[in-house]
């Protein structure tokens, strides 16, 4: 076995959204999708990295009672949420392809710290950095 | 409208408009963002705008366009060779004067002087995704800077009492 961390998890507003963000979108694939009255289990995985699911979670009942939800909606909304880094081979395709398929850019590749860089966000609004891995 | 107080209480899908905005001056806050550009962003009308936007991120939207422009001209000042003029210029300011006295109300200290500083301290910032390096330095504007031009003011010549006012 190997061990480390396998689930981290997202917040979004709505599951079905996300999915279709993330699968049809970005290019992940669903690794566990499972329901139990009104609760949904849903992970998607990077195609190149079998060890690691991303976490698409619905606040709300019945791990949140209705206010803690709604703030957790606002705190989503906002783009308060911590950063997330997606590293790609190649920026300014990844950039040309995932804007073609409607994807929210906040921000055009930039070169910097010998690198390139952009910004895009999930329906929801948590927010990306793509970063072009350094070779 | 609801009489409720309190980020949380605001719309999600209205914050997640009012995201867009923000993200807007963040791409390109040499722009002019008149309320009603910003407002037509987030798909509201001007009038409710700054209010939901203040209410949304603690400050209102040109006080927020301020700070962005700042901390740019901050990282050009610190990471480039441009002449303070031209930083003036390509960061959003129409008068060279008006930068500057900004830049020293928000910042404590003239933009050249932040640029022999931030010299004399250079240090590797390289590993951090850059709007993360960015974020970390950015000011603190929690007033308005005809407000904190004020207080200074008050501070150096007025009767001391007028001075905490806010």
């Amino acid at each position: 076995m190997s061990q480390g961390v396998e689930v981290v998890g997202l917040y979004v507003r709505d599951q079905d959204e996300a999915l279709a963000f993330y699968v049809d979108k970005l290019g992940f694939r669903v690794h566990t999708d499972l329901r139990n009255g009104d609760y949904r289990w849903l992970t998607v995985q990077h195609p190149e990295q079998p060890s690691f699911q991303l976490g698409l979670f619905a606040p709300g009942p019945p791990v949140h009672d209705a206010a803690t939800a709604q703030a957790l909606r606002a705190v989503v909304a906002k783009g308060a949420m911590p950063p997330l880094v997606l590293t790609v081979a190649d920026c300014r395709a990844a950039y040309g392809r995932l804007r073609e398929r409607g994807v929210e850019f906040t921000q055009e590749p930039v070169d910097r710290y010998g690198t390139v860089d952009a910004g895009f966000r999930d329906p929801s609004g948590n927010g990306w950095k793509m970063i072009q891995a350094r070779r | 409208m609801t009489a409720r107080a309190g980020p949380a209480s605001q719309d999600p899908d209205l914050l997640r408009r009012l995201l867009r905005a923000k993200d807007r001056i963040d791409a390109a806050s040499h722009e002019a963002w008149p309320v009603e550009r910003l407002a037509q962003v987030s798909g509201v009308s001007a009038a409710h705008f700054a209010r939901s936007f203040r209410r949304a991120f603690g400050v209102p939207p040109h006080r927020y366009l301020l700070t962005r422009r700042i901390e740019r001209a901050t990282a050009l000042l610190r990471d480039t060779d441009l002449s303070i003029t031209e930083i003036a210029f390509h960061t959003g300011w129409e008068s060279l004067g008006t930068f500057g006295r900004t830049f020293r109300d928000v910042t404590g200290e003239s933009p050249g002087a932040l640029r022999e500083r931030a010299r004399a301290a250079a240090h590797q910032l390289g590993r951090v995704p850059a709007c993360h390096v960015s974020a970390a330095h950015r000011p603190e504007l929690t007033s308005a800077v005809s407000e904190k031009r004020r207080r200074v003011a008050g501070a150096t010549n007025g009767p001391s009492g007028i001075k905490g006012a806010q």
